[in-house]
């Protein structure tokens, strides 16, 4: 395989664009300048087609049924969990189907707080959470790696602590080493910060985590759709993402498991078709993934879900990470010099994707985005369920601006020369 | 007028920075505190009767939030100083009847003074929160009453 560390020339993201039909659309009179690609993504017609495709062709229910078009589906549904395996380094039955990066996220936690309950047998003992135990994330973490974890502590009797940021929004390993200690059993941290754009040093927390013993739980959602993720090299124990972030449709995601922990975790949600036998009584469950997918999946999604892997795959997600780079740092350029703009995260473009929030001084989040809306312009306004870090730099909500693969430096261009304007318009500047 | 410029119309960017009612201090008859959790607008409200209960003297609120939330919040204080407390109901009520009227506007705004002017809000329905955050937090006051 040869390695494309080219970014996407102009000839290259007109293509892709092309793909995309609500980059044609009008917004308020103006072309949409789409900078939401954080908080979803728009989709291209081959993950669209792919969905109809599978409605129009094999509606079936998955693994029941005997009939032609349920085998068929089956094969197809199976077919996408390989695809979606090999996207993001893994095996296809380390790969659970979830509806989205938050219930895998819950999944994980429910699961080890049934472990803590008795369930699962010898298995699941090493899930077991004592009282004082500890769970570390950090304070940069989206309420998604945040309160499932304060619930399982209130659950279990353990501690959930914040390893702090820096004044750049980064987490560092010499702050990591100070909170990762002996009681550490759960390590839970995002890839990459969907506020500050900062990409954690996921092999030192691996290693911190491991030399306690502590299982490692990582939030992809802002890297395995923007950056080539391999899990089995990250070497971590879990891992979510979600499909809508990656040009799939909402409804669909990802939980990574290594094989032999999803195999010693008790099911979170039980039901039809993670079963061997069930009597009156009891049940016992099927390996993964089956037993952590209970009642009828959401099966075109899937589908989808594995096109629009195939979309990034054939683009190259080596090239769309340095496109995303070239983007973020014009953006993070382009925003210094916007008087009253401070940047959160770091200004480094080195250690960071190609997004950027920031605070614009005297003027709210709210209405910055409205100015931009009636522009065309799609950005991100709110605290972007990271509550703890925008207490953590004095704020209750910054206005944030996305790249993604179909992003061109004129949108960027557009958005900061709107953003110019913003100030002036509400009067906090001449 | 574009619609961003009817939406931010002078006298609204006026309110929120001038802020009028801005500040609370003891001797409240109810009060109520709001939150947008979507955006993080939070803001305190007291209500002040005269001695007899029966009239808002004023309504002084603390909060930080969007230009919308501030000026209405402003706005509000403006309308309330003076106002028969059995009439504040409908007034509230007739501002919530604006704010959902989608650009639609009321029959009769009158009563609403100043803070009429806040009709550009409804038509952007993701800021009509923002728009009630005062008032919502007025109502909840007073319905503590006794």
């Amino acid at each position: 395989m040869t390695v494309q560390t080219l970014p996407l020339d102009d000839t290259a993201v007109r293509r892709i664009r092309s793909d995309f039909p609500e980059l044609g659309a009008l917004v308020n009179g103006k072309p949409l300048v789409y900078l939401d690609s954080g908080a979803t993504s728009l989709k291209p017609t081959n993950v669209l087609d792919a969905e109809r495709w599978f409605a129009e062709n094999f509606t079936a229910a998955v693994h029941r049924g005997a009939h032609t078009l349920a085998a068929e589906a089956t094969e197809q549904f199976e077919r996408a969990r390989e695809s979606v395996a090999a996207f993001v380094g893994a095996d296809a039955d380390e790969i659970v189907w979830t509806s989205n990066a938050t219930e895998g996220l819950n999944l994980v936690a429910y699961a080890i707080g049934n472990a803590t309950a008795g369930r699962g047998g010898a298995a699941s003992a090493q899930f077991r959470l004592e009282p004082g135990d500890e769970i570390v994330v950090t304070e940069s973490e989206h309420h998604a790696n945040l309160i499932p974890w304060q619930e399982l502590a209130a659950r279990t009797g353990a501690v959930v602590r914040a390893i702090p940021v820096d004044d750049s929004g980064q987490v560092t390993l010499e702050a990591a080493a100070e909170v990762i200690g002996e009681r550490t059993r759960i390590v839970a941290i995002a890839h990459v910060s969907n506020v500050t754009a900062a990409i954690a040093p996921v092999d030192g927390l691996v290693r911190l985590a491991r030399a306690v013993g502590a299982f490692v739980v990582l939030d992809a959602c802002q890297s395995v759709p923007h950056m080539p993720v391999d899990l089995h090299a990250l070497d971590v124990d879990f891992a979510v993402f979600s499909g809508h972030k990656m040009l799939a449709p909402t409804g669909i995601g990802v939980l990574y498991g290594r094989r032999d922990l999803l195999n010693a975790l008790p099911p979170f949600l039980t039901g039809g078709s993670m079963i061997t036998t069930v009597t009156l009584e009891s049940a016992e469950y099927l390996p993964a993934p089956q037993r952590f997918e209970a009642g009828t999946q959401r099966i075109s999604q899937a589908i989808a879900l594995a096109a629009a892997c195939d979309y990034l795959s054939v683009v190259g997600l080596d090239r769309i990470a340095a496109h995303e780079h070239e983007l973020g740092a014009r953006l993070v350029d382009g925003l210094q010099q916007i008087d009253g703009v401070r940047l959160l995260g770091p200004t480094d473009a080195v250690a960071r994707t190609g997004l950027a929030a920031f605070d614009l001084e005297g003027v709210h989040a709210h209405d910055a985005g409205q100015f931009l809306d009636d522009r065309g312009i799609a950005v991100r306004v709110g605290h972007h369920c990271a509550q703890p870090l925008h207490r953590r730099f004095g704020m209750t909500a910054s206005t944030r601006a996305s790249t993604y693969l179909y992003n061109t430096t004129d949108d960027v261009d557009a958005f900061l020369d709107a953003l110019s304007g913003v100030r002036s318009f509400f009067g906090v500047s001449a | 007028m574009s619609g961003l410029e009817s939406l931010y119309q002078q006298v609204i960017l006026d309110h929120s920075r001038e802020k009028h009612g801005f500040g609370l201090r003891e001797g409240e008859a109810a009060s109520s505190h709001q939150l947008n959790p979507t955006c993080g607008d939070e803001l305190t409200l007291q209500v002040h009767l005269s001695e007899d209960g029966a009239t808002i003297n004023d309504v002084a609120w603390e909060g930080a939030g969007c230009s919308i939330s501030m000026a209405s919040a402003s706005l509000l204080s403006d309308l309330a100083a003076g106002m028969p407390v059995a009439d504040a109901p409908a007034r509230i009520a007739l501002f919530r009847e604006l704010m959902r009227s989608k650009g639609a506007g009321v029959a009769d705004d009158e009563p609403l003074g100043d803070a009429a002017v806040l009709e550009g809000v409804s038509r952007y329905i993701a800021r009509v929160k923002c728009a009630m955050l005062a008032w919502v937090a007025l109502e909840d006051s007073l319905a503590q009453l006794p």
